[in-house]
């Protein structure tokens, strides 16, 4: 993985310094919130319900088990033994202390990692596939140029004060595994037919309150022109995006508004003109960048075979192990979903055995899913039952990748001053609820998504069943959506009516999941029942 | 009753305006009528608390409720993190959030 230089290091050694010294002199009283605000969200810290939140960064999701140990070490000295994976493969911790910000900033700087950019209208953490490196799928490892982004946006003088927040991710292969088409920016590394690798570009996408699926503006960029092309990408929307409004201000609505087809006009024409200016990285860079992320030394002539002897550790390899490009290695998904338990949560016990097991059977590599579970992505299959064994003992062997209880949620307003209601216990009532029934065991593929206000955090327009939690009259109340999907087959959620209360939308879940066991086909996900027979029936169950 | 509350500037805790300072505890709140206003604003001139502001409120028997789950939410901790909350010892102590 990409390690830094003296450049990277420098840099983010001063902006800890700064840091600490703005948040001597708010403590003191020299500055106010007002100017303080700005200053912090810079820095990933913001003021949640209980106390300061701090989002660090995981640079598209991957992670060393020396970074891991001390998100761990955070976790217990400056708050609460626990850290929350969030839904754009970062960490947050929610009940940081003001004074003690400085420090844990310099303990990430310690380990190469920081907070910048994890807030504010500027471009935020670059994600990416969490199998990069290890899918079959692949053409190539797109982290690389996901890297070349990162550095080309860090501390970018254009890009700190854009109308909104600006989310990119890049991805190699068919299969989108990181909501691509539903970023602000979304790059595909594609082939043209005489062979050449290039990127194509799809802008405007997003969730939140008018949720948009990215329409393609490039189908081909140069990949020693995928900078400009970005650059350009950026200028037209800092340029004519709605400063005015809050709720327009996303590149979404820009694309909408001039239509994508004047968008892209404007994009070509400053494309052109900063061909001219030489501001794409030189190739010597993307060269350099490319060796950290070179093939660790996959070992050869590995047994295929898995020794299924323990059904459950069979389940859990049937469903938590996702083919892997060298022959007798898996990427192993340990799930941050136990029954019942906070999506996305890990305890600092837990985050240090991932980072042991991940050294010793991972090639010393970690990576986080915007689904909120890690992925230990080179794992020999010989290795697997030692692997299981000693994650089951910790209670992270949930085989559910994918399942009805693979739930996204967000923090919800148990933690979170945005939210309307709460979407944790949503998620860990249906949870339960399909564990005690045993539907979960025959549902398949059903990918389950909560948020707990408009902003779509938990990416509720994308889930095959989605839950938005309002605020009716001061009681919470949910939505429910049908339909959605963030892979390459990308659609957004329709509401299927009325909506909920907290035990009604549990109970909604379920009816719906009755719908399709019952009119399913073979080898139908919900998602394709849904898709074939329509609202209607769900609707009918529901309301009728 | 009208009840302010913010955030702890050192902590960012959530606290309660007890008609002399600051408490962490909401059954410590006070009445603040119609000096509510101008409490918020005079405490967040002081830069000891972060963005005060004012919220409906009853006191009842058991207490001082704030009257939107918001801000019960805040007065207890995370309804899911029972540990976690300022009576983690009691387990009925959050019955009257929700």
């Amino acid at each position: 993985m990409y390690k830094y230089d003296q450049y990277d290091q420098a840099m983010v050694d001063a902006r800890v310094a700064e840091f600490r010294d703005q948040v001597r002199r708010r403590l003191e009283g020299k500055l106010s919130e007002d100017q303080f605000k700005p200053l912090r969200l810079m820095n990933g810290l913001y003021l949640q319900l209980h106390a300061y939140m701090l989002r660090v960064a995981v640079p598209y999701g991957t992670l060393n088990s020396r970074q891991m140990r001390a998100l761990a070490d955070i976790a217990e000295k400056y708050d609460r033994g626990y850290g929350h994976f969030t839904t754009r493969q970062n960490i947050q911790y929610n009940w940081i202390k003001l004074e003690d910000a400085g420090d844990i900033l310099a303990d990430l700087a310690a380990v190469e990692m920081h907070a910048i950019q994890t807030s504010g209208n500027c471009i935020r953490n670059i994600s990416s596939d969490h199998f990069a490196g290890a899918t079959a799928d692949e053409l190539v490892d797109p982290r690389p140029y996901a890297e070349l982004l990162r550095q080309w946006s860090s501390f970018h003088p254009e890009f700190l004060a854009l109308p909104r927040k600006f989310k990119i991710a890049v991805i190699a292969s068919e299969a989108d595994r990181a909501a691509m088409k539903l970023h602000d920016i979304g790059i595909r590394i594609v082939k043209n037919d005489a062979g050449e690798l290039g990127a194509a570009f799809y802008v405007g996408g997003g969730m939140g309150r008018t949720p948009m699926i990215a329409p393609c503006i490039r189908e081909f960029v140069p990949l020693d022109q995928l900078v400009t092309y970005a650059e350009a990408c950026l200028r037209v929307y800092n340029r004519h995006g709605r400063r005015d409004n809050k709720f327009k201000a996303r590149i979404k609505i820009l694309v909408h508004e001039l239509g994508a087809d004047e968008y892209t006009r404007q994009v070509e024409e400053e494309f052109a003109h900063l061909l001219d200016q030489g501001i794409e990285p030189p190739r010597a860079e993307l060269e350099r960048i490319k060796t950290f992320f070179a093939d660790p030394a996959f070992e050869t002539d590995l047994p295929e075979d898995i020794d299924r002897s323990d059904p459950e550790f069979a389940l859990w390899v049937d469903r938590n192990c996702v083919a892997h490009k060298a022959p007798g290695y898996v990427s192993a998904v340990i799930s941050l979903k136990p029954v019942g338990g906070i999506p996305g949560d890990a305890s600092a016990e837990q985050m240090r055995l991932i980072a042991d097991l991940a050294k010793r059977y991972s090639f010393d590599e970690l990576r986080v899913m915007h689904t909120q579970n890690i992925v230990l992505p080179h794992v020999r299959k010989a290795d697997l039952h030692a692997l299981w064994s000693a994650l089951d003992e910790a209670g992270l062997a949930a085989p559910n990748l994918d399942q009805v209880d693979d739930i996204i949620a967000c923090p919800g307003l148990d933690y979170c001053s945005l939210a309307n209601a709460r979407s944790i216990p949503v998620a860990q009532q249906i949870s339960e609820r399909f564990a005690a029934n045993g539907k979960g065991k025959i549902l398949g593929e059903l990918k389950l998504k909560i948020s707990g206000c408009i902003n779509a955090c938990g990416h509720h327009h994308a889930g095959h069943i989605g839950i938005l939690g309002v605020d009716r009259k001061g009681v919470e109340n949910y939505q429910l959506l049908l339909g959605g999907s963030e892979a390459d087959d990308t659609s957004l959620g329709k509401i299927t009516g009325p909506g909920f209360d907290e035990a009604g939308i549990v109970d909604a879940v379920e009816k719906a999941t009755d719908v399709y066991l019952a009119r399913r086909q073979d080898g139908e996900r919900f998602l394709d029942t849904y898709r074939r027979i329509g609202m209607e029936p769900f609707k009918e169950a529901l309301y009728g | 009753m009208k009840i302010v509350t913010g955030n702890d500037l050192k902590t960012g805790a959530v606290v309660w305006w007890t008609g002399v300072d600051w408490s962490i505890h909401v059954e410590d709140a006070v009445d603040a009528g119609e000096q509510a206003e101008d409490i918020a604003t005079r405490e967040e001139a002081a830069r000891r608390v972060n963005a005060p502001y004012v919220i409906e409120g009853e006191k009842t028997a058991e207490g001082v409720r704030p009257a939107h789950i918001k801000d019960r939410i805040r007065a207890l901790g995370p309804t899911v993190r029972p540990d976690l909350t300022l009576k983690p010892a009691d387990p009925t102590a959050g019955n009257w959030v929700i």
